[in-house]
């Protein structure tokens, strides 16, 4: 094992190697089914693959279905969000109200999202709304949880001498709750966005409702394979997205925050 | 400490053990008793035929489960679950070690593994479907690959994060890689590798179900969709009941392991914080 160096690399070659990686990758895709490991109708050829994603980007359909994915991934996420705000700082802030909830909350939690789709599909049929069930219910939890934790970690001595420097309440909230919470509530708005990305896509695949999670279910149960691994890429490429959007964000708001300002000084 | 030393500040009530007791009991099945019994009263007084009452789920609770069904469809399920967790975990950690330990290794991967990672794990299914055909191994495959990206990640990060000065007087002293890995490496990521194992576990529940409602004519989540296709509504509440008791279960069973696991840990961080 070498020894780690505190020196960083160069961005350069990091860059390179990412590429490498990643080129690497590409052509161990294209040698499976060129030299008859896997049978191209299972594992196509990665440039077939490319080829039709480059084909879907110029179609209007596949922007209005990928529109169609992300409006419900929008909704979600901005409902879950509110609610678990407005009730994660009513719970963590009244002492009672976290002791009697706490059992409810800790069953409620671990129940999996999914369960509830045959319910939500009852309920609603096939419509966005049995999808928003599921995506709602899945990262509020993400969000609800951190915020608690957030506004119960208030530091006692920073209360105390706000108290005793005679800060109104309208201050204490913007001076002192605010900023303990905000990097808990934006982990947990990070976490629950790939959570509602996932969930939006798959509520689509199980449920049926239109968008590329529906899409793709049907270039399955249609043998386009070439069809699924370019959605299955878009999928990706779609989360890498929020993951880099959502960290940005969170890096923007919390530029004050030490987690940030020590990253920055290494 | 009194911030107002004119004011006689009263000393804490001490309580007796008894009483504390079913004050605790109270607070915590308070609620849900009540939630129950609102549910109850809601669902008798009105005629939605989606929301039977809390006695009628019961009892399709013990006619559905308790018999063959947990031996037919349960069992299984559970077990593709454990097997797939196992093998995400065993996987994760050693490839995370190994990239962890290797900067030009994770500098070659860490573009690729974030894009594995940010792929929706259930688009998986029909690709998975697709290679390994409808089979027992294409739903523990789909688990692992959903589930091992978090623990994988945790632990690279895990690994990058050991303390230099202890890995450079762990090499000044000579002590040898294996034993420098099992005890200096693996301890110092093991609380970021359960983190990531944490996480891995609500995946795979996840996947479980999913790839039985896709493709399975056995298992829970098959089931349930079942009931569902059915309008045996009870039925269907009583499999979703179900799934959520697994998900508290394995919540339990992974806190308890994972307070083993990490007992020196939260040994120190409680040290160093008096």
């Amino acid at each position: 094992m070498p020894v780690p160096t505190t020196r960083r690399p160069p961005a350069l070659r990091r860059a390179l190697l990412g590429v490498t990686g990643l080129a690497g990758f590409l052509v161990g895709w294209q040698a499976i089914p060129a030299l008859g490991l896997i049978d191209p109708q299972y594992l196509p050829y990665v440039t077939d693959v490319l080829a039709r994603l480059a084909e879907q980007l110029v179609d209007l359909a596949f922007w209005r279905r990928l529109g169609s994915t992300m409006t419900s991934w929008a909704i979600g996420l901005t409902v879950a969000t509110l609610a678990a705000v407005a009730l994660g700082t009513l719970v963590g802030l009244v002492p009672f109200l976290r002791r009697t909830t706490h059992t409810m909350v800790e069953f409620l939690r671990p129940i999996p999202s999914v369960a509830l789709i045959p319910l939500a599909v009852l309920m609603f049929g096939i419509q966005r709304q049995a999808a928003l069930v599921i995506i709602v219910y899945a990262s509020f939890w993400q969000v609800f949880v951190q915020v608690i934790y957030g506004v119960a970690d208030v530091d006692a001595v920073a209360r105390d001498t706000a108290r005793s420097f005679g800060l109104r309440r309208r201050e204490q909230w913007t001076h002192l709750v605010l900023p303990t919470t905000l990097p808990y509530l934006m982990t947990g708005l990070r976490l629950a966005a790939a959570v509602a990305l996932i969930l939006a896509i798959t509520a689509e695949m199980v449920i049926g409702n239109p968008g590329l999670g529906r899409m793709i279910e049907l270039s399955r149960s249609g043998g386009d394979a070439v069809g699924l691994y370019a959605l299955v890429v878009v999928t990706g490429l779609l989360g890498l997205a929020v993951n880099l959007v959502f960290r940005f964000v969170e890096r923007r708001t919390l530029s004050w925050h030490e987690s940030v300002r020590g990253e920055r000084a290494l | 400490m009194t911030a107002y030393p004119g004011r006689v500040v009263a000393a804490p009530r001490r309580r007796r053990a008894g009483t504390r007791a079913v004050t605790g009991l109270l607070h915590a099945l308070g609620l849900p008793m009540l939630l129950l019994v609102l549910w109850g009263l809601v669902a008798t007084r009105a005629t939605n035929r989606f929301l039977p009452d809390p006695v009628t789920i019961a009892d399709a609770f013990v006619d559905t489960w308790i018999g063959p069904a947990f031996v037919q469809d349960v069992l299984p399920s559970l077990y593709r679950l454990g097997l797939g967790v196992a093998a995400s975990v065993v996987l994760g950690v050693a490839a995370g070690t190994v990239i962890g330990l290797t900067p030009w290794l994770r500098e070659l991967l860490e573009p690729l593994l974030e894009f594995l990672r940010a792929v929706p794990p259930p688009v998986l299914i029909p690709v998975a479907m697709l290679l390994l055909g409808i089979t027992d191994t294409m739903k523990v495959v789909v688990i692992v690959s959903g589930a091992v990206w978090p623990i994988l990640l945790n632990t690279v990060e895990g690994v990058r994060g050991t303390d230099s000065v202890l890995t450079q007087t762990a090499l000044s002293f000579r002590v040898t890689r294996w034993e420098r890995l099992w005890f200096l490496v693996l301890p110092a990521a093991s609380p970021r590798i359960m983190a990531g194992a944490r996480q891995a576990l609500s995946v795979a529940l996840i996947l479980m179900v999913i790839s039985e409602m896709f493709a399975s004519s056995a298992g829970l989540g098959y089931r349930i969709a079942y009931f569902q296709r059915n309008y045996l509504v009870a039925e269907m509440w009583s499999g979703i009941l179900l799934l959520g008791g697994v998900g508290v279960l394995l919540a339990v069973v992974f806190g308890v392991v994972e307070r083993r696991v990490l007992r020196w840990y939260h040994g120190t961080r409680e040290v160093n914080r008096v």
